[in-house]
């Protein structure tokens, strides 16, 4: 058994997705989504498929994924359960598998075509638990309600006021206008906000992601391979998680207990604390997700990351830029994966004009019933 | 309220959860314990604590207070259809398990942390369903 490696992100690949949003009659394969984005990546890291040996996948499963991909044989293949927080789970399975030697060169694959089959993520059909049905019979459904549970319940602990959540909205889009291959490229302002229609009410149509399609691939290996490659290595210099599963997507803590557990490790691992991040790539599902992220890992006071989330601090050229894409709200809802494509093309300064200047740390937080953080360095 | 389509919706019967279900017909909130003592909702296999398979059902007071809520402006299911826009409230028993359910009756002003208490809705012949509605102080 080789001694622990040092792993490094060194290839990552993302569909146009605003071009595949424009055909709203499109009946994408999924397949074929994620293999776009895996040519990307292949492409970017300037590896050839027969050296991945290596496959995670998402959203599309690794028996029929390892025959479209053509990768029959890898040392390590799996696919992870298809909600946006495995983006993360992802990540450090590829991280600890390289770490320990199990495979060299791992591509993460994950291709959603929600738009195509008219996902909901809600309603008949989103199988769960005995709890799901359970809800269900009280019309309870859709990941966005429980999160506004948690952010009615947050606003009443901190008296906080309506509107709190429009400079994360605004903030998606004005990124997501800066991106070419964004969804929602127009600008709000805070009056389109407030009287945009409730969801889930106290949450806002401006607060849910995108229902679209589109492909993500990362390509993982290590640091030392990674220097003889083209492009500037970025490290995983730290991964970290916790579980806090209860019966209910609702975390009655706001899944703070769980995040700073996993903001000590991934500070005390990686050397860096939160000030030290050039740029923030928070999971967001819906807007609070990104206050609740925030407190979790020292961004903010507790109970006051609703203050804090001014537009000139999150802001591309603020002083903590978020979401640089633009978000779920904003570039695409791919759970996740693109933001990890965002954190790093920002590190390697291939973020054009959305570009954070000197960016060299990034930082990917999910906050959630399982809470993940990834803090990534450019070598 | 589409009850046929409600009644579809409902979590079936079975050896598992009867006694839930006939608590509900007799007003009767019933939690499942296991040995350790700690209540369950909804039911499981095992006692958490233990994983012993055993169990008893339990009244609950029926006393709750209001965690949360939502009110529910997108159509998902086709039983609720002609209730758009409902509540969905969020509920901490007594005995500690939380809850989905709903309100009856809510007050105009509704706040986090309000006193609720339990009321039973009959939707058919067999089947009852847990509601909260707010106590006055």
């Amino acid at each position: 058994m080789p001694g622990r490696r040092q792993v490094a992100i060194v290839g990552v690949g993302q569909t146009d997705f605003g071009a595949l949003y424009a055909n709203k009659d499109a009946h994408r394969d999924a397949y074929a989504l994620g293999a776009e984005a895996l040519r990307l990546a292949l492409d970017d890291a300037g590896l050839r498929k027969d050296e991945v040996d290596g496959l995670l996948t998402a959203r599309i499963h690794y028996e029929h994924g390892a025959h479209v991909l053509g990768i029959p044989s890898p040392r390590v293949i799996n696919t992870l359960e298809g909600s946006g927080r495995m983006s993360g789970v992802a990540v450090q399975h590829a991280v600890s598998l390289i770490e320990t030697g199990q495979a060299d060169v791992i591509a993460c694959v994950y291709g959603n075509n929600g738009r195509s089959v008219k996902m909901t993520y809600g309603g008949d059909g989103y199988a769960g638990s005995p709890t799901t049905r359970y809800d269900a019979m009280y019309g309870m459904t859709s990941p966005g309600a429980y999160v506004g549970m948690m952010y009615r319940r947050y606003a009443h602990d901190y008296g906080v006021p309506d509107g709190a959540l429009a400079p994360i909205a605004i903030n998606n889009r004005r990124n997501a206008a800066l991106n070419p291959v964004a969804v929602m490229r127009e600008e709000i302002t805070e009056e389109q906000y407030l009287a945009s229609r409730y969801i889930a009410d106290p949450l806002r149509l401006y607060d849910y992601c995108i229902i679209n399609d589109g492909g993500v691939a990362l390509i993982l290996t290590t640091v030392e391979k990674a220097r003889h490659l083209a492009k500037r290595p970025v490290r995983v210099a730290a991964t970290a998680a916790r579980a806090g599963v209860s019966n209910y997507y609702t975390s009655t803590d706001f899944f703070h207990s769980a995040s700073q557990d996993v903001a000590r490790r991934v500070y005390a691992a990686s050397g860096y604390g939160p000030q030290d991040m050039d740029c923030l790539q928070i999971y967001d599902n819906f807007t609070p997700t990104v206050l609740f992220s925030l407190e979790g890992f020292d961004h903010a006071p507790r109970g006051e990351a609703w203050k804090w989330v001014t537009g000139d601090r999150i802001a591309r050229d603020g002083e903590m830029p978020v979401n640089t894409a633009g978000g779920h709200t904003g570039e695409s809802y791919m759970q996740g994966w693109g933001h990890h494509v965002e954190a790093v093309r920002q590190i390697r300064g291939e973020a054009g004009p959305r570009q954070v200047a000197d960016c060299n740390v990034a930082q990917y937080i999910c906050a959630s019933p399982i809470t993940t953080s990834h803090v990534l360095v450019g070598e | 309220m589409d009850n046929q389509k409600l009644i579809v919706m409902l979590p079936p019967v079975t050896d598992a959860n009867r006694g839930y279900w006939e608590g509900t017909l007799a007003g009767e909130l019933r939690l499942q314990c296991g040995d350790s003592g700690a209540p369950r909702y909804p039911e499981s296999p095992v006692d958490p604590v233990t994983l012993d398979p055993e169990f008893a059902w339990r009244a609950a007071s029926g006393r709750a207070t209001l965690w949360s809520w939502i009110v529910m402006h997108q159509q998902y299911f086709p039983a609720f259809a002609d209730e758009v826009p409902y509540l969905v409230a969020f509920v901490q028993l007594e005995e500690g398990p939380y809850m989905m359910t709903t309100l009856v009756d809510p007050p105009e002003h509704l706040e986090c942390g309000m006193p609720l208490e339990v009321v039973f809705e009959q939707i058919s012949q067999d089947r009852a369903i847990p509601k909260f509605k707010v106590v006055s102080a």
